[in-house]
C-alpha cells in the first residue's frame, strides 16, 4: 500500500490562536482608552453572545431570533443571585452559565424537533413568553422597572469592581477569551465536526449513524451557557438587568452583528460584535435619529457583496499587485 | 448459513398508497444481491425500510440474526448496515479527508467527544487516507467535497460506507448520472468490494447487474415478482412483460 501524503491532508489551526488574538487586541483597548472601558466591556458582553449564536447559526445552522432568551435568563439568574443570595462575581457567572444552559437545554429538547421556519418561528415565540413571563414577574425580576439594587463584590475577593470600570472591562475580556477557547475547541472537535456535518446534510449524518437530536442538543446547550454568561457579565457590570436583556431586538442585532462579521467561523462573530458596537456608539453620536441608516447600509454591503470581491477591489485601491492563491487542484483536473 | 440481513412480509403503505407488498428479502455473508424493476416499484422505499428512514407498516427486519425493526438508523448503522443514496447526499462544503474522518469517528463513537481537536487522533487520519487512496480520492484530501466531479462524489459516498466497516452495504443506484468516462472508476470500487461483504445493489444499468450480481430479486408494484439466478431472470417471461417490455 501506498503512504497517505500527510501535506495533502487539512489540519486545524492552533485552538488558542484566536482566542489569543482577542485577547491582545482587548487588552490593548483597555490599556489605550481609559475613558471608553464602558465601550469595552459592552462589545465585550456582546461578542461573548454573538459567539454564542454563532455556535446555533453558523455552526449548527440553525437560525433562530430567540437567543435572548438565553442571554436573559443568564441576566435575571446573576442579578437575583447578587441581590439575594451572595454578590461574588464569579459565583453569579456560575449561577448565569447554569441558568443559560438550563433553559437552553429544556426549550432545545422541545425546539430542536423542528427545522426551518418553524424552527425559526419558535425560537420567537418561546422568548416572547420568556420576556411576559419576566414583566409579570416583578417581584422577581423588577418588572418593567428592571432589576436593581444589586452590587457586586471584589473579583476573587481582591478587584473591586470600580468607577472607571477597568475590573469590569478586564473581567468581560478574560470571560470573553476563555469562552472563545472552548469554543474554539469543540468545533474543531470530532463532535464539532459532527454537528457541522449535520449544518451541511442532516440525512448524511443519519446514515453514519449519528445521533442527530442528541448533538444538537449537546450544542444548543453548550450555547445556552455561552449566552448565560453573556448575560451574567451584562448584569454584574451594568448593576441592571432590564427586560430588553429578553427582547426579540436583541435577538436580532446578535443576527445582524453574525451575519456582519461571517457566520460560522467564530471569529466572525467577535468582529460583527466590534464593528456594530463601534457603528452604534459613533453614528449614534453622531446623529441619534438615524443611525440605523449606517448599521443598514453596512449590512447591504456585506450581504451582497461577496467577500473575494470586496478583497480584490481593496487590493486594488491600495495598489497591491494582483496574486490569486494557486489551487492545489485545478478545476480542469477535476472536471 | 445464517443470514446478515434478513426482511420478512414488509408492508408500508402511505395513506391509501400500498408501496411494499409483503417482500422479504435474505441476504448470506459475501451475497451479491441486486433488485431491480420499473421506476415507481418501490426499490428505494425498500432501502429506506431496511435502513430504518422509514418505519414498515408490517413485517420485520433482521441485521445478524437480531431483530431491528424498531430500531433506529444509527442503531442499525452500529449493527453493521451502510448505504449510499440515489441521489449524493454528502456535506458539501467539508474537505473530502474530513467527511472520511467523520465516518470513522461515528463508527469508533467519538463523535460525543468535544474537546480534543480531530487531528489529535491520528491513527484515525491514517486510516481516512488509505481509505481515499484505495478509491483514488487521495489527492482531493483537503478539497471541499461539493466540488468534486459527480462520478468522485459518488465515490465518496461509497468510501464513507466502508469507512463504517460494514457486513451489509446497501447501493442505491451507484451509477444514476454519472457520465460514461467516469464508469469505469466505479465499476472498478465495486469489484473491488470485500468478498465477504453482503451487498444489495439497486441499478438500471443492466450490463452491471447481470455481471455483478448472484441473484437477482424483481420488483414491481412494491410487489416480489421473480427472485433468481442472472440466467432464470433472464429467461422468465413474466420479466420479460413487466420489466423489459419484449
Amino acid at each position: 500500500m501506498t503512504t497517505a501524503d500527510s501535506s495533502l491532508a487539512p489540519r486545524c489551526g492552533p485552538a488558542w490562536r484566536t482566542p489569543a488574538v482577542v485577547f491582545a487586541l482587548g487588552l490593548a483597548a483597555w490599556w489605550l482608552l481609559p475613558d471608553q472601558l464602558g465601550l469595552v466591556t459592552r462589545i465585550a458582553f456582546t461578542a461573548l453572545f454573538v459567539l454564542s449564536l454563532d455556535l446555533v447559526v453558523g455552526v449548527a445552522g440553525m437560525a433562530t431570533l430567540g437567543h435572548a432568551a438565553l442571554f436573559g435568563a443568564g441576566a435575571y439568574a446573576a442579578g437575583i443571585f447578587a441581590l439575594r443570595v451572595h454578590p461574588d462575581p464569579l459565583a453569579g457567572l456560575a449561577i448565569g452559565i447554569v441558568a443559560g444552559s438550563l433553559i437552553a437545554l429544556a426549550s432545545g429538547a422541545f425546539l430542536l424537533r423542528y427545522r426551518g421556519f418553524t424552527f425559526l418561528m419558535l425560537t420567537i415565540a418561546l422568548a416572547q413568553i420568556a420576556l411576559s413571563l419576566a414583566q409579570k414577574a416583578r417581584d422577581w425580576t423588577g418588572g418593567d422597572d428592571g432589576l436593581t439594587g444589586f452590587t457586586m463584590g471584589p473579583l476573587l475577593g481582591r478587584f473591586a469592581f470600580d468607577l472607571e470600570g477597568r475590573t469590569a472591562a478586564l473581567y468581560a475580556l478574560v470571560v470573553l477569551t476563555l469562552a472563545l477557547y472552548v469554543a474554539r475547541r469543540v468545533t474543531d472537535s470530532p463532535f464539532g465536526l459532527a454537528v457541522r456535518g449535520i449544518h451541511e446534510n442532516r440525512a448524511r449524518m443519519a446514515a453514519l449513524g449519528t445521533p442527530v437530536f442528541v448533538r444538537l442538543l449537546t450544542i444548543y446547550t453548550l450555547a445556552g451557557a455561552l449566552a448565560g454568561a453573556a448575560g451574567a457579565l451584562a448584569a454584574q457590570t451594568n448593576a441592571i438587568v432590564g427586560l430588553d436583556s429578553l427582547s426579540f431586538a436583541l435577538s436580532a442585532e446578535a443576527l445582524v452583528m453574525l451575519i456582519l462579521g461571517g457566520a460560522g467561523r467564530l471569529h466572525g462573530a467577535i468582529i460583527g460584535a466590534v464593528l456594530f458596537t463601534l457603528l452604534h456608539h459613533t453614528a449614534s453620536s453622531i446623529n441619534p435619529y438615524h443611525w440605523l441608516f449606517v448599521v443598514g447600509g453596512a449590512l447591504m454591503f456585506v450581504v451582497l457583496v461577496p467577500p473575494q470581491r470586496a478583497w480584490a477591489w481593496l487590493r486594488s485601491r491600495l495598489g497591491a499587485h494582483e496574486s490569486r492563491p494557486v489551487p492545489a487542484v485545478t478545476q480542469e483536473e477535476l472536471a | 448459513m445464517t443470514a446478515v440481513l434478513e426482511a420478512l412480509g414488509l408492508e408500508k403503505h402511505f395513506g391509501g398508497l400500498h408501496v411494499t407488498r409483503n417482500v422479504s428479502l435474505r441476504l448470506g455473508a459475501g451475497d451479491r444481491l441486486a433488485l431491480i424493476g420499473p421506476n415507481g416499484a418501490g426499490k428505494t422505499t425498500l432501502v429506506n425500510l431496511i435502513s430504518g428512514v422509514l418505519k414498515p407498516s408490517a413485517g420485520s427486519i433482521w441485521l445478524a440474526g437480531a431483530a431491528v425493526t424498531q430500531r433506529s438508523q444509527a442503531q442499525r448503522v452500529r449493527a453493521g448496515l451502510a448505504r449510499t443514496f440515489q441521489l449524493t447526499t454528502l456535506a458539501p462544503q467539508l474537505p473530502v479527508q474530513r467527511q472520511v474522518q467523520l465516518a470513522l469517528f461515528e463508527r469508533e463513537g467519538l463523535t460525543g467527544r468535544a474537546w480534543r481537536s480531530v487531528d489529535a487522533y491520528p491513527a484515525l487520519a491514517t486510516e481516512a487516507s488509505a481509505l481515499l487512496i484505495d478509491f483514488g480520492l487521495d489527492k482531493y484530501a483537503s478539497l471541499a467535497t461539493g466540488l468534486l466531479a459527480y462520478g468522485e462524489q459518488r465515490l465518496v459516498e461509497m468510501a464513507l460506507a466502508m469507512a463504517l466497516r460494514p457486513r451489509v452495504l446497501l447501493l442505491d443506484e451507484p451509477m444514476a448520472g454519472v457520465p460514461q468516462s467516469e464508469g469505469a472508476r466505479l465499476l472498478d470500487a465495486l469489484a473491488r468490494l470485500p468478498k465477504d461483504l453482503a451487498v444489495l445493489i439497486i441499478e438500471h444499468d443492466m450490463d452491471l447487474v447481470f455481471r455483478f450480481a448472484q441473484r437477482i430479486v424483481v420488483l414491481a408494484e412494491g410487489a416480489v415478482l421473480a427472485d433468481g439466478s442472472p440466467e432464470e431472470i433472464r429467461v422468465d417471461p413474466k420479466v420479460r412483460t413487466a420489466y423489459l417490455g419484449h
